[in-house]
C-alpha cells in the first residue's frame, strides 16, 4: 500500500479557521521578536517574579473556588430533587451575565470602611477607627479571587450539569446497587467520569482569569496582564508586551497538554442517547434543607446583592443615569453578540468534527490554534487584530493605488473588526463546549451511519447534529453573553459613534461612578436573561 | 451557510456616513466631560464632532490606521500621551495666531506640534480634623518619616503620578528620587489602588491623614451628594509653594499626521483655548484654563493662587521611563 497524501475538505476548513484565528497572535509573536529585551529584562531583574506568583495564585483560587461552588451546584441539580430545584438549575447560571469589574465594584462598595457592612459592625460595637477592629480587606488577591469565581463558576456548573445529564445513568444506579453513598458515588462515578469536561470548563475559567484587567487593577493586585499594560503604556514597547503575552500563553499550553497526557488512555462514551431528567436521588429533611440552602447562599452572593445594589443607584441615580439612547446601546450589543454566537459555533462544529474524523496527523491542532485568542487580555488582542487586518488593508490599497481607488479603512473603520475580534476570543468557549458534548457520542454510531451509507457531511447532519443539540445551544449561550460584558477590544476598536451597553458603561466605571452608568449595568445583566431564559426552556421541553 | 454569512455580515457593516463638516476625534478623556463643549462647538460653527473614546491604546490605533486613520484630533489627559503621539511623528503643525495668543508659550509645543488645553495641580489632600492646612508642605516631605503609615495614593504608575516622579527626577536626579520613593512608599497607609476620589474618601475614613490627588477632582466631588462629604474632610494644598512650585499636568490636543478635515480640527482646537470654552472647562470640570485672564470657577478660586512648577513639559517628559523603572524597582505598587 502506498500513502497518499490526501487534502480533505474537513482538513482544509479546520486548518484554515485554526490558522486564520491564530493569525492576530503569530503577528504579536512576530512583533515581540523585533526590538530589544532591554524592558524585559529589567522586569525579569525587579517586579516579574511577583506578577508570575500572583498570576498563578489567582488562577488556581479561581479554579479551587469555582469547583468547589459548582461540581456540588451540577451535580444536586443533575441527580437530585430538593426544594427550589427547578428555579436554582437556571438561575445558578445568572450570574454569567454580570461583568466581573461590577460585582468586583459593588462589593468593594458595600464591604470597605465606609460601606454599609462596616459602618453597622461600628455602631453595633461602638468602635471609633479602623485600628479597632480587624475586618478583611476586599481589594487583595483572595478578594479577587472570591470575585472572579463568584461570576466565572457558571461555566463549570452549566458544562459539568450537562455532562451529568448526557451520561449514562446506568452507571451511577450500579454505584447505587453496590451500596456507594451518594457523596462516594459523586467522587468515585461522577467526577471521574465528566473528567474532561471539567478540565475544559476549568480551562476556560483559567484563561479568562488570566485576561482579566479590569478586576485586577481595581483592586491593586499585580498580575502578568499588570505587566502586559505597564510596558506597552508606561514603557512604550509593544514588543515586550507581546513578549509577555507569549510566555502567558505558553505557561497555559503547557498545562492543557500536561492534562490531555495525563488521560491519554482514556475515553467515555455515551451509550444511550436519551437525556435524563428524573432524580435519582430524592433529598429529605436536613440534607434537602442543606441541598436548598447552598444553591440559595452561592444564589444570593453572587447574584441577588450585586443586583440590588445596582437597582438601588439606579433609583437613587435615575434622573442622571437616565438615556433615551438605552435601546440603541443594547441593540448594538445585541447585534454583534448574536452574529458572533452564529459564526463561532458554525466554525466549532466544523472544527470538532474535523478532529472527530480526522485520519491525518495532528488533528487536535487546528482547535488549539483557534482558541488561543482567549487567554489574551483584551486590549492586546485587540492590537493584535488590527496588526493582520490594517496590513491587509494597506496592502489591498497599495494594489488599487495605480487606478486611482482606494479602500480605505473598510475593514478596521467599521463593526467588522469588532466582530472578529470577538470570534477570535470567545472563539475558545464554542469550541471548548462544542468539544466536550461531541466526545460523548459514540463513535459506533459514526460507524453505524457509515455502514448504511452516509456521507461525512450527512453523518455530521443525521446523527452528530442532534445529538448536540444542548451542547451547542449552551455554546451559543456562553458566547453571546460573554460578547454582552465584553469591554477592552470594543472600546478601542470601535468605528465613530458606536456605542454598546459596555461602553457606556465603562466610560463611568473608569472614574469609579458605577451609579451613573448602573442602568447601563443591569442592562447587560438583563438583556442576558433573554437568552438564558429560552435557552433553558428549550433545554427542558425536549428531554 | 455561505448565504447566511454574507447576510449576517452586511447586517453589520454599514458605513458610517461622513459627511464634510465634520472633526473626528480619539478621546482619551471620557465623553461626559467634553460633551457640553463639543456640543456648544457645534452649535456655533455647524460642524459635527464624533467621538471615539478609549483609556488604552488609541495611539497605537492611530499608529496602525497610518494615513487611512480616520481621526483628524486627539484629546489627551495627560502630557505624556502628547509627547509620545509628537516622537511617533503622528502630529502635524498646528498653525494659529489664534491658538499662540490663547495659549502662553510654555504649554504648546515649541514647534506647534501640540497644545494643551487644561491645567491640573498636583495637589496633596490633608484631613481638616487631624493635620489642618500645611501652607508649608513639600513633595519631599512625603517621604519624611513623620507622616509614617498616613499616606495614600493610586497607582504609582498612573500618568499622573508618573509625571510627578519624572519632575522630581528632572529636578533631584535619580539616586535621590529613588530614596525619596522608598521613604513615601514607608509612609503609606495601604497598597496604592483606586483612584484620586477613593484616597480623598480614605482621609474622611479615618484610613489616613494625606492623600495625593489631582486639583479638579476636589470640585467635582462637592457637586456630588455622596461624595460631598468625603472632600468636606480635606484641606487641599498647594505642594512646594516655598520654592518651585506645584507640578502641574495638562490635557491637550493634537492634530493628526493624516487628518482628513484638519481644519475642522484646527476650527475645534482654536475653539477650545478660546474664551468660552476655556471657561466651560474651568465652571463645568473645575480645571484651570490654560488661557490667562479666563475666570475660575468661584471654588477654585476661592483655593487661592499659586506658584507653579515652570519646568517645561517636554524636559520632565524625558524622565518618564526612568520614573517608571525606580516605581518598579521599589516595588512602590506591590
Amino acid at each position: 500500500m502506498t500513502y497518499k497524501f490526501k487534502l480533505s475538505k474537513w482538513q482544509l476548513f479546520a486548518w484554515s479557521t485554526g490558522l486564520v484565528l491564530s493569525a492576530p497572535l503569530f503577528f504579536l509573536l512576530f512583533e515581540s521578536l523585533q526590538g530589544n529585551s532591554e524592558v524585559f529584562s529589567h522586569l525579569w531583574d525587579t517586579v516579574l517574579w511577583d506578577y508570575i506568583s500572583n498570576t498563578v495564585l489567582l488562577i488556581l483560587g479561581v479554579c479551587a473556588l469555582s469547583s468547589v461552588i459548582a461540581l456540588p451546584l451540577g451535580w444536586l441539580t443533575a441527580y437530585c430533587n430538593f426544594p427550589g430545584k427547578k428555579h436554582f438549575e437556571w438561575a445558578l447560571m445568572l450570574p454569567l451575565a454580570m461583568p466581573t469589574y461590577i460585582i468586583a465594584y459593588v462589593y468593594t462598595d458595600l464591604l470597605d470602611y465606609a460601606g454599609p457592612v462596616q459602618i453597622t459592625l461600628r455602631e453595633w460595637f461602638g468602635w471609633q477607627s479602623p485600628s479597632d477592629y480587624w475586618f478583611f480587606d476586599i481589594r487583595t488577591l483572595p478578594g479577587a479571587i472570591v470575585m472572579i469565581a463568584l461570576v466565572l463558576y457558571p461555566y463549570l456548573f452549566l458544562i459539568f450539569k450537562t455532562a451529568l445529564r448526557e451520561q449514562s445513568f446506568k452507571l451511577v444506579q450500579a454505584s447505587q446497587l453496590m451500596g456507594l453513598s451518594p457523596t462516594k458515588s459523586f467522587f468515585k462515578v461522577s467526577l471521574v467520569l465528566s473528567r474532561g469536561s471539567i478540565v475544559a470548563a476549568l480551562a476556560l475559567i483559567s484563561m479568562e482569569t488570566m485576561a482579566d484587567f479590569a478586576t485586577v487593577s481595581y483592586f491593586a493586585v499585580s498580575t502578568l496582564t499588570t505587566a502586559v499594560y505597564d510596558t506597552w503604556f508606561g514603557y512604550y514597547s509593544l514588543t515586550a508586551a507581546a513578549k509577555i503575552s507569549g510566555v502567558m500563553l505558553l505557561l497555559l499550553f503547557l498545562a492543557l497538554m500536561a492534562e490531555r497526557f495525563s488521560r491519554r488512555n482514556q475515553a467515555v462514551f455515551e451509550r444511550q442517547s436519551g437525556v435524563n431528567s428524573e432524580a435519582l436521588y430524592i433529598l429529605k429533611g436536613k440534607s434537602a434543607w442543606l441541598a436548598t440552602a447552598f444553591c440559595g447562599t452561592v444564589l444570593l452572593v453572587s447574584f441577588v446583592i450585586p443586583i440590588a445594589v445596582l437597582l438601588n443607584y439606579a433609583i437613587t441615580y435615575f434622573e442622571k443615569a437616565w438615556s433615551a439612547e438605552f435601546f440603541n446601546y443594547a441593540w448594538q450589543s445585541l447585534k454583534v453578540a448574536g452574529v458572533v454566537s452564529v459564526i463561532t459555533i458554525a466554525l466549532g462544529v466544523f472544527v470538532v468534527f474535523y478532529q472527530r474524523i480526522a485520519t491525518q496527523s495532528y488533528p487536535l491542532v487546528p482547535g488549539r490554534l483557534a482558541s488561543t485568542g482567549y487567554a489574551l487580555p483584551g486590549t492586546v488582542l485587540a492590537i493584535a487584530v488590527l496588526l493582520p487586518l490594517t496590513l491587509l488593508e494597506s496592502s489591498i490599497n497599495n494594489v488599487l493605488e495605480p487606478y486611482n481607488l482606494d479602500i480605505g479603512l473598510l475593514l478596521t473603520g467599521s463593526v467588522f473588526t469588532i466582530v472578529i475580534a470577538y470570534v477570535v476570543r470567545f472563539y475558545a468557549i464554542a469550541h471548548g463546549a462544542i468539544e466536550s458534548s461531541f466526545v460523548r457520542i459514540s463513535p459506533s454510531l459514526d460507524m453505524a451511519s457509515q455502514s448504511m451509507g452516509k456521507s461525512q457531511g450527512q453523518t455530521l447532519r443525521l446523527v452528530h447534529l442532534p445529538l448536540l443539540r444542548r451542547g451547542l445551544l449552551t455554546a451559543a449561550l456562553l458566547v453571546f453573553i460573554e460578547c454582552m460584558k465584553e469591554l477592552p477590544a470594543a472600546l478601542l476598536l470601535r468605528p465613530f459613534n458606536f456605542e454598546s451597553l459596555a461602553t457606556h458603561v465603562f466610560q463611568y466605571v473608569s472614574d469609579e461612578q458605577l451609579e451613573l452608568a448602573s442602568i447601563s449595568a443591569l442592562s447587560i445583566v438583563i438583556v442576558g436573561f433573554i437568552p438564558l431564559y429560552f435557552i433553558n426552556r428549550s433545554m427542558e421541553q425536549h428531554t | 451557510m455561505k448565504k447566511t454569512l454574507a447576510i449576517a455580515l452586511g447586517f453589520i457593516v454599514s458605513a458610517p456616513a461622513f459627511a464634510n463638516d465634520v472633526v473626528n476625534i480619539y478621546s482619551f478623556r471620557q465623553p461626559f466631560l467634553i460633551q457640553p463643549i463639543l456640543d456648544d462647538f457645534t452649535k456655533q460653527t455647524g460642524i459635527k464632532t464624533n467621538v471615539v473614546f478609549a483609556k488604552k491604546g488609541l495611539i497605537e490605533r492611530v499608529k496602525r490606521e497610518g494615513k487611512h486613520s480616520k481621526a483628524d484630533l486627539v484629546l489627551t489627559s495627560n502630557f505624556s500621551a502628547l509627547i509620545q503621539l509628537e516622537d511617533l511623528n503622528l502630529t502635524q503643525t498646528i498653525n494659529s495666531t489664534n491658538v499662540n495668543a490663547n495659549v502662553p508659550s510654555a504649554f504648546r509645543d515649541g514647534d506647534g506640534q501640540w497644545v494643551a488645553l487644561t491645567k491640573r495641580v498636583r495637589n496633596v489632600y490633608s484631613s481638616k480634623d487631624r493635620l489642618g492646612a500645611l501652607p508649608k508642605l513639600t513633595y519631599e516631605e512625603l517621604a519624611d518619616p513623620k507622616y509614617k503609615g498616613q499616606i495614600c495614593t493610586r497607582s504609582g504608575k498612573h500618568p499622573y503620578n508618573l509625571g510627578l516622579v519624572a519632575s522630581m527626577i528632572a529636578h533631584h536626579g535619580e539616586a535621590q528620587t529613588k530614596t525619596w520613593l522608598e521613604g513615601m512608599k514607608a509612609n503609606l497607609a495601604r497598597k496604592p489602588q483606586g483612584n484620586d476620589r477613593a484616597q480623598v474618601k480614605a482621609v474622611k475614613e479615618g484610613l489616613c491623614n494625606l492623600a495625593l490627588g489631582n486639583s479638579y477632582y476636589l470640585g467635582k466631588m462637592l457637586q456630588d451628594e455622596e461624595q460631598k462629604a468625603w472632600a468636606e474632610a480635606v484641606h487641599i494644598n498647594f505642594p512646594n509653594q516655598t520654592d518651585r512650585g506645584s507640578h502641574i499636568n495638562v490635557s491637550g490636543a493634537v492634530i493628526t499626521k493624516y487628518a482628513k478635515n484638519p481644519e475642522n480640527a484646527l476650527k475645534l482646537i482654536e475653539y477650545m483655548t478660546d474664551n468660552k470654552a476655556q471657561n466651560m472647562y474651568a465652571s463645568l470640570n473645575m480645571e484651570y484654563p490654560v488661557k490667562p485672564g479666563v475666570q475660575l470657577s468661584s471654588l477654585v478660586a476661592s483655593w487661592g493662587s499659586f506658584k507653579e512648577d515652570s519646568l517645561p513639559l517636554d524636559e520632565i517628559s524625558k524622565y518618564r521611563p526612568l520614573a517608571l523603572k525606580l516605581i518598579d524597582e521599589v516595588k512602590f505598587d506591590l
